[in-house]
């Protein structure tokens, strides 16, 4: 009884923090119905409701939502959630608020997959695979450099870092001897990411990663808070601390490179916003976790929809990231500093 | 019933032995204090027997069961250890952190459920942090993180405790703060070992101690009988004199004053 006198007296737990974490998860709905009026040709509601749900409605308007919308939302909702919640997950393990979801090289191995399949003419589903296949390549081979020496944070981070510069390298590589009409801007966009390109065979690749991914991370998320106190502390608390980083990475790694193959490079999403989750329901990854999920989704929604509509042609998403991701990164921290430090 | 090791030898590089040979020993309801220089041994010592290192000799077992029949969590369940600082990354709250103490209880999959809630609230109010609960853990002064950690180890449920010292850093009211916690954990059945560089610390806290130079036992046994000024000289290299009186005694280094 005592027990539960005692936590009622602070509204903002458990009862009011589990409603913003579930609200977070159901803000990505609203916001996909209200982007699927947007586009070059806008849409009213009853249409798009009836074109979702059966309804009468002209067959161009039906192929258009169902055809073309849907599927690029679906992908920018489940891009966005992929990389927060790696992201969110990749902080805590690394014990780093400043890590993201390319920090083991993902993003570079991605690209340097699909610039590889641009150059061998490989189509848009070569393109897919072999972004993932380098995705993986590059976080394998950056844990596994890691693990040989030591398998610390720090050496882990560090091959990271080392892989990444390595992959970029090989783009680079790849880009110079691309064909400097067709292929070599079509890797440059690629890796400006952009979710134009994206149809229905695309989603069931990434929606089959997401759900292993999200699911698996989601079951973790109590855990992964252990993994965030000093490798002593976890141990003594009865973890297996390298089982349960390997499996986060493997997690993490296997959520970035769905999302990167499909969307390309999309940079800050999983920087900024597992720290706007921390901001809004605090590092308990319990709900930092689903909370990220959810704004991750929301965001690049918002973002996708920016980069859709505002100009004629489509602006890159990795630029938009950058250019409203930075800003709100730098208030964030002076938010932080002002406050007189200790990450949230 | 003890938390007991025996001939443990350890060495962070080969033949490089931090330890050699230690056995040590806490039953329940005593407060052991291990003393000795900077690089003796003593926060190795403690590692090895939470389970965070595993010595290269040499056994521990608890309450009869060796490590080596234990899993981790079962482990856990038995011992729990107290850093000097929590070292989270994230500002989590008092109440999150000491929540993290019901890991060896919840399943890998799980999530701390009422029950846990209520080991958490029992083990606050044991040291007196009931009203910080939603406070978060680095805004507190250092006493009081040292106290939100032992509350960990009390969620844990583990009948021995193992503190990297307790005393360190705070001031004169918050190390008698911290170890007046300790001492009563004790008495109500708790096994303590506590590393400390303050052998007051054990005169006025300890039921035993354990001098150890260069990883091995220098002197044990009740901190009043053991300590001596010779022995602490033995221990620290520095001379150490006694102060008796009013039926307390101390020691303070003997040298130049000013």
């Amino acid at each position: 009884m005592r027990a539960l006198r005692g936590r009622a007296e602070h509204t903002f737990w458990p009862v009011g923090r589990a409603g913003l974490v579930l609200g977070l998860c159901l803000l990505p709905l609203p916001i996909l119905f209200a982007s699927l009026l947007l586009g070059r040709m806008g849409l009213g509601a009853r249409d798009v409701w009836a074109s979702l749900f059966g309804g009468a409605v002209p067959e161009t308007v039906r192929a258009l939502v169902l055809r073309v919308r849907l599927p690029r939302l679906l992908a920018a909702a489940l891009v966005g959630a992929n990389l927060a919640v790696s992201g969110a997950a990749f902080q805590g393990i690394f014990r780093n608020p400043l890590v993201e979801s390319r920090i083991l090289g993902v993003s570079a191995g991605a690209g340097f997959g699909a610039a590889l399949a641009m150059v061998l003419r490989s189509g848009p589903a070569g393109i897919q695979i072999l972004a993932f296949a380098g995705g993986l390549l590059a976080a394998g081979l950056a844990v596994t450099l890691g693990s040989a020496f030591g398998g610390g944070i720090l050496v882990l981070v560090l091959s990271g870092v080392l892989v990444s510069s390595f992959f970029s390298s090989l783009v680079s590589l790849v880009k110079y001897f691309a064909d400097p009409y067709v292929q070599l801007p079509g890797i440059t966009f690629w890796l400006m990411g952009g979710l134009s390109a994206v149809r229905w065979a695309d989603i069931l690749p990434l929606a089959v990663a997401s759900a292993i991914g999200l699911g698996g991370l989601l079951l973790l998320r109590w855990r992964l808070n252990l993994l965030t106190l000093s490798e002593a502390e976890a141990q003594s608390l009865g973890l297996s601390v390298r089982r349960l980083r390997f499996l986060t990475v493997a997690l993490g790694t296997l959520l970035t490179a769905a999302a990167v193959s499909v969307s390309g490079v999309v940079g800050w999403v999983g920087l900024i916003v597992p720290h706007a989750a921390r901001a809004l329901v605090g590092p308990d990854h319990l709900f930092l976790i689903p909370a990220s999920a959810g704004l991750g989704a929301a965001v690049l929604l918002l973002f996708d929809n920016i980069a859709r509509t505002t100009l004629p042609t489509e602006i890159p998403l990795d630029i938009l990231t950058g250019l409203i991701g930075v800003p709100v990164f730098f208030l964030l921290f002076m938010r932080q500093i002002k406050r007189g430090g200790g990450w949230r | 019933m003890s938390l007991v090791g025996r001939d443990i030898f350890y060495a962070y590089s080969p033949e490089k032995y931090v330890l050699s040979g230690v056995s040590i020993t806490v039953e329940g309801g005593e407060v052991l204090f291990l003393l000795g220089a900077n690089g003796s041994g003593k926060t190795t010592l403690l590692e090895c027997l939470c389970g965070v290192r595993f010595p290269q000799a040499g056994e521990i077992s608890v309450d009869g069961l060796p490590f080596s029949v234990l899993s981790a969590r079962e482990r856990a369940k038995r011992i729990a250890y107290v850093p000097q600082f929590p070292e989270a990354a994230f500002a989590y709250t008092v109440e999150e952190m000491v929540l993290f103490g019901r890991a060896p209880h919840v399943g890998p999959f799980g999530r701390p459920g009422k029950k846990d809630h209520e080991k958490v609230e029992e083990a606050l109010s044991q040291v007196g942090l009931e009203n910080l609960r939603a406070r978060p853990v680095n805004t507190l002064s250092g006493g009081e993180r040292r106290l939100v950690l032992i509350a960990r180890g009390l969620a844990q449920e583990a009948p021995y405790l193992l503190l990297d010292e307790p005393d360190a850093h705070l001031d004169p009211a918050n190390q008698h703060r911290v170890l007046s916690v300790v001492r009563a954990l004790a008495r109500k059945g708790l096994g303590v070992v506590a590393t400390t560089h303050n052998p007051n610390s054990a005169l006025l806290y300890g039921q035993k101690v354990i001098l150890l130079r260069t990883g091995k036992i220098l002197a044990e046994g009740d901190p009043y009988r053991v300590l001596s000024p010779e022995i602490l000289r033995e221990a620290y290299g520095i001379p150490f004199q006694l102060l008796d009186g009013a039926g307390a005694k101390a020691f303070i280094p003997h040298v130049e004053r000013g």
